[in-house]
């Protein structure tokens, strides 16, 4: 039996196995001595899983168009437990396993209360996302997908802001409705193609009476994930209501279910259905990129501001989703894991200023530039990279979706081009009145520049975002493939 | 050493530089920073002549390095470049060439500033973006190269970050040229889905078939290259600060005065105009596009001079004067001569060099006064900055008799006003009278602008008195709020605090350093020769040779070659209304001294209109500004709280929570609620799936 037989199966739950050990150690540990074994358990399991996940990206053979590592067993009659990855699911589980040790790292001093809950919360996290890439049964990937708000609601119930129950009350109200479609549409669908394997699924042409509903049942789950326009009121509420490695979990990863579960059930599943919501999708989306684009610009708080400027950024994912050609596919898929290495960043900046004054109101600031001129160069390429500057990874997805939604609607994209425009007024507007300018407020007098702590985290975000946004075929030739395939099964679906 | 090699490494150097100023810059101290930088910078000059001689003179091919591959999607293929041909070889040495002269005088200019290796690394970066750019192989890196330059532009614009005006203004640059940028990416676009390709040499063989067909865009059909050329167009008039988005240039005026030459005089702002050239092949068979191009060219020309003549501010005055001569050269390639363009960015890059830093050099000696009206008799203090000066001016006013020879700008603007003519009176291009008519008025603005600066700076009584300006300066904080009003003055750096007295107190105007001194005067020399020099390969006889097909002439335009045939008039008007403007000049400033101050005084509605410049930053403040903000606070505050809000989530059942007390109740239920209900539907999700798959 070679390991890479159960590869995946590892990589899933080696996190899960690390909680293990926290409850472990804490029996043995008490107070801070159980706290330290915590962190230190956790970031060493989190490190092992990205050395799995990243052998496993280095063994994956991306010229092949099915799914690999497959493990496939009986579970109950009907649901298998059925892992496997292709060339898109496998960089998402590489994206989890990579900003995890960051998570881990950026709670390290500033979470002191429940440490232990704490991070086992993380890791049971860590094992439900990745389980979501990873599965590719109906009810296997439903468990995963449902099952990552649990420690998502109890990061933001414990440990998060003044107002987190109304951010928990709102995230409830929306996430439930969708599920609920969701699960319908998927019984429905093992009842009538009569297997739960998602690979068998997409071959199955489900009638165009049935594929609208369907799709919708889909998209209503989805959407509230990424979130489009105007089911996004939740993420900024949410986020502002997060620890700052929750955002970063938040903003990095779990936004992404949604973009993937798109390409994984509505444009191969349904694509009839898909090609006649596209302009439904164009619209919500040209929506998001300019009105939460606006709506970002006049914010007083730098999370939600940053927040805001999340669901804009998905804009272009959900449009080069349903655009259907390569360039939009690709894009969207490049553009999500993009975003998760920068939108983590900023959050990340929000964290550092956060952890030291304690507030995230932007007048509270102003003139940080001259007490923190390395924080300075960081948040400035993170904000640039942020506006889709060339030469950041922040530019590859937007562009590749532009073009991409130029081929179906010439409309679509001169509003998502007139994105770069605002992009840049709300982004520029913060930098420059939290960064620029004389230090007015005495309080931050004696504000000090990030530590070395601090620096090693932002190391691998910064090395990430260039090299991607200089060398996108790292990515875009592991996709490449798989995205094709999924391309020219709905451009023959459709007969385009 | 292999030219490739050589190539590549000239382009990659001042990265290098940046990169060791911008991460170790504190670590191995200013002077390091500087030399390293200005080292690498001489080493890529250097390189750059090595080109343009051996293409010039030495019979070298056109070639492309490979580097990497960029992005490939599909069609959608793009490469890491370095495309070496007759354009890229002028606009290396252009860049090359101001760039490293612009390090230099920065030992000078900067040398109280304590940010050096920060302002160092920025100038470096600009220089490697607008390399990249200029040798771009496809439209992804000449992209690239677009934005990167920007970038660069908004940190050098807002280097001294602590000054509002300054950080205001780059956000400004920065914003107007996405405007560009955002018509720009929809022109890459539209050439990619029409050609399949983004690559300029697959792309440029493939124009002629297209020409005279359709394009569906916005569900309306429009000529298919017209359509192209002008959202390409867009792009060009936000970087190059053309009519409607040349708001930003003046305003880029806050960023220290070398890079005021380099960045907003002689290379980046001429970007746009490179880019027209380059596209020569789809403009040929755009006429619209290139009509559209000749008309805002020309409008830019003569608008921008005429707020120039008003401008008190010494960089302002040459800002405008930027603005105009770039309006010049995109008029040139809107009647299709764009050798004459390339011609006119060539000259214009040494002599708006010259004047933006020989305006460093009076700033410097003034103690950071920028206003002119403070100014006066500076030629004795500062002789070899008055000299320059008097150079760059003749050079820029297009001095010279014809056929007989003058500066640098006399080739170049002669021949794209010649050009516009011929343009006209062979009916090659419709906007030709037009143009060729704002030119000459143009040319005669630009003249008395010239001519008032110099006159107003170094000639007549002086303006500024030992208690005049003491009293003027003391604080520093009036000196701000002062500047504020009228003209811009440079912030004092920190270190200057600490012997604050040396500068606020009586003034002593003095020259500056030698490190200074040089770069002006071999700028100079460039603002005198480059004309007689170079006019014969640019836009002479040896043209063909030159150029060797990087820019395309269409089969009808022979405008370059009819422009040397004008009749005589044609030729002596430039120099009729150069020397009428300049002698308004001397009339106004000179020999009736006083008299403009008192024309400012009387405020007439000609002078209120010209010096608020045409009221456009107060139009797009209401429009854009406060539009933006308008729309943002509705679509936040009404759309998302009480619409989506309020009929949503809040709607459903918030009102029924609101009571603190309750909340606090479920405060702790929430996840369990939901964890709860969730197990319930696997719950009942797999006992349904038993129940029906199962035994």
């Amino acid at each position: 039996m070679a390991v890479t037989d159960h590869i995946l199966s590892l990589v899933t739950f080696l996190p899960l196995v690390g909680a293990a050990a926290i409850l472990l150690a804490r029996f043995v540990a008490k107070g801070e001595g159980a706290a330290n074994a915590a962190r230190w358990i956790a970031l060493g399991t989190t490190l092992a899983t990205l050395g799995v996940a990243a052998w496993l990206t280095a063994v994956f053979d991306p010229s092949q168009v099915g799914y690999q590592f497959v493990e496939r067993y009986e579970w109950f009659r009907a649901a298998q437990y059925h892992l496997g990855v292709d060339g898109v699911s496998i960089l998402f589980v590489l994206l989890t396993a990579f900003l995890m040790p960051l998570c881990i790292a950026a709670s390290w001093t500033t979470i002191k209360d429940r440490v232990v809950d704490y991070m086992i919360a993380f890791l049971v996290l860590e094992t439900l996302v990745i389980g979501v890439f990873t599965s590719l049964d109906l009810f296997l990937f439903y468990i995963f997908f449902e099952g990552t708000l649990v420690p998502m609601f109890i990061i933001i119930g414990v440990w998060g802001g003044q107002n987190r129950i109304y951010a928990a009350y709102k995230f409830f109200l929306y996430t439930l409705l969708g599920s609920v479609l969701m699960l319908l549409a998927m019984l429905w669908m093992a009842f009538e193609a009569g297997t739960t394997s998602i690979p068998a699924l997409k071959e199955y042409a489900f009638s165009a009476q049935a594929q609208p509903l369907l799709w919708l049942a889909f998209f209503a789950s989805f959407a509230v994930k990424m979130p489009m326009w105007p089911v996004h009121t939740w993420l900024p509420d949410a986020h502002v209501q997060a620890p700052t490695a929750g955002s970063v979990i938040l903003a990095g990863i779990l936004l992404k279910l949604g973009g993937y579960g798109f390409i994984l059930f509505n444009l191969p599943m349904f694509p009839q259905a898909s090609q006649q919501f596209a302009p439904l999708v164009f619209a919500l989306s040209v929506i998001a990129i300019v009105y939460t684009s606006l709506v970002a610009f006049r914010q007083t708080d730098i999370k939600k501001l940053i927040a805001y400027s999340s669901v804009a950024h998905m804009g272009f994912v959900t449009m080069g989703i349903f655009a259907g050609n390569e360039q939009g596919v690709q894009g969207a898929v490049f553009q999500m894991l993009s975003h998760g290495l920068i939108s983590g960043a900023l959050f990340l900046c929000v964290g550092v200023v956060y952890d030291r004054m304690h507030t995230r109101e932007i007048a509270f600031y102003g003139g940080l530039t001259s007490k923190m001129p390395w924080f300075a160069a960081i948040f400035l390429m993170f904000t640039m990279a942020n506006v889709g500057l060339p030469g950041t990874s922040g530019f590859i997805g937007e562009i590749l979706t532009m073009t991409a939604v130029y081929e179906v609607s010439t409309w679509a994209a001169l509003f998502a081009a007139s994105g770069v425009i605002f992009s840049a007024v709300y982004a520029l507007t913060l930098y420059r009145n939290v960064m620029f300018g004389e230090i007015t407020n005495p309080a931050l007098k004696t504000i000090t520049d990030i530590d070395l702590r601090e620096l090693a985290i932002f190391v691998p975000l910064i090395v990430g975002t260039l090299w991607l946004g200089v060398q996108p075929g790292l990515v875009l030739d592991v996709t490449a493939a798989s995205v094709e395939g999924v391309t020219t099964a709905y451009r023959a679906a459709i007969g385009g | 050493m292999d030219i490739q090699l050589l190539v590549t490494l000239g382009v990659f150097a001042p990265l290098l530089g940046a990169a060791i100023a911008g991460l170790f810059g504190r670590r191995i101290g200013n002077f390091a920073s500087q030399a390293v930088t200005t080292g690498l910078l001489f080493f890529s000059c250097f390189v750059a002549w090595t080109v343009f001689i051996q293409h010039t003179w030495g019979h070298m091919e056109a070639f492309t390095v490979q580097i990497a591959p960029f992005i490939n999607v599909g069609d959608f293929q793009s490469n890491w470049a370095i495309r070496i041909d007759a354009l890229s070889a002028v606009m290396l040495i252009v860049v090359t060439s101001v760039s490293s002269l612009v390090h230099l005088y920065s030992w000078g200019y900067m040398a109280e500033d304590d940010s050096r290796p920060r302002f160092f690394a920025y100038l470096s970066l600009f220089t490697f973006a607008m390399l990249a750019l200029v040798t771009a192989a496809d439209f992804m890196q000449l992209f690239f190269g677009w934005e990167g330059v920007g970038l660069a532009s908004y940190l050098l614009i807002g280097f001294w970050y602590k000054k509002p005006t300054a950080s205001a203004a780059a956000i400004k640059a920065f914003v107007v040229n996405r405007v560009g940028d955002f018509g720009f990416a929809l022109g890459i676009i539209t050439v990619f889905w029409m050609f399949g390709t983004i690559q300029f040499a697959e792309l440029f063989p493939m124009i002629a078939d297209r020409a005279g067909t359709g394009w569906e865009f916005l569900g309306h059909t429009w000529s298919a290259l017209d359509l192209a050329g002008a959202l390409l167009f867009v792009g060009a008039m936000g970087k190059s600060a053309q009519f409607f988005l040349h708001t930003w240039l003046p305003d880029a005026m806050e960023g220290p005065t070398p890079v005021s030459a380099l960045i907003h005089a002689a290379t980046m702002v001429t970007a746009g105009v490179y880019m027209v050239c380059l596209l020569s092949p789809i403009y040929e068979y755009a006429p619209t596009a290139s009509l559209l191009i000749a008309i805002t060219g020309a409008v830019t020309a003569l608008f921008a001079a005429t707020v120039g003549l008003m401008q008190n501010d010494i960089k302002r005055v040459i800002a405008y004067s930027t603005c105009s001569q770039l309006g010049y050269m995109f008029f040139a390639a809107g009647v299709g001569v764009y050798e004459s363009a390339m011609f006119h960015l060539f000259t214009h890059a040494f002599f708006k060099a010259l004047l933006f830093l020989g305006a460093g050099s009076v700033i410097h000696g003034m103690h950071h006064e920028q206003d002119m009206r403070k100014m006066g008799g500076l030629w004795k203090l500062l002789p070899v900055t008055y000299a320059v000066m008097l150079i760059g001016t003749i050079a820029i006013t297009g001095l010279g008799i014809p056929e007989i020879g003058g500066f640098a700008g006399f080739y170049s603007k002669d021949s794209i006003i010649e050009s516009a003519y011929a343009a006209a009176t062979t009916g090659h291009s419709a906007a030709g009278y037009f143009a060729f008519i704002v030119g000459l008025l143009a040319a005669a603005l630009t003249s008395y602008y010239s001519w008032r600066l110099i006159f107003m700076t170094f000639h007549n009584k002086p303006q500024w008195t030992e208690e005049a300006h003491a009293a003027h300066a003391h604080g520093h904080d009036d000196h701000a709020t002062d500047a504020q009003l009228e003209t811009h003055s440079e912030p004092l750096p920190d270190a200057h605090d600490d012997h604050a007295h040396d500068h606020h107190g009586p003034l002593h105007p003095h020259e500056s350093p030698w490190v200074m001194l040089v770069p002006l005067i071999l700028l100079s020399v460039g603002a005198v020769a480059a004309g007689f020099i170079f006019a014969p390969h640019f836009i002479g006889h040896h043209e063909n040779e030159f150029w060797r097909g990087a820019i395309f002439s269409g089969a009808g335009n022979h405008v370059l070659h009819d422009s040397h045939e004008v009749p005589k008039w044609v030729k002596w008007a430039p120099l009729v209304v150069t020397l009428i403007g300049a002698a308004f000049a001397l009339y106004y400033y000179v020999l009736r001294e006083g008299l403009a101050k008192r024309m400012a005084e009387a405020k007439g509605p000609l002078w209120t209109f010209l010096y608020n410049k045409w009221f456009f930053d107060e139009l797009y403040d209401v429009v854009f500004v406060r539009g933006a903000r308008a729309l943002g606070d509705l679509f936040w505050k009404v759309g998302d709280v009480k619409i989506i809000d309020g009929l949503g989530p809040n709607g459903a059942a918030w009102a029924s929570l609101k009571s603190a007390a309750r909340l606090g109740k479920i405060q702790s239920g929430y996840v369990y609620h939901y964890a709860f209900v969730m197990l319930l539907g696997v719950a009942g999700l797999l006992a349904f799936v038993i129940a029906t798959f199962g035994a």
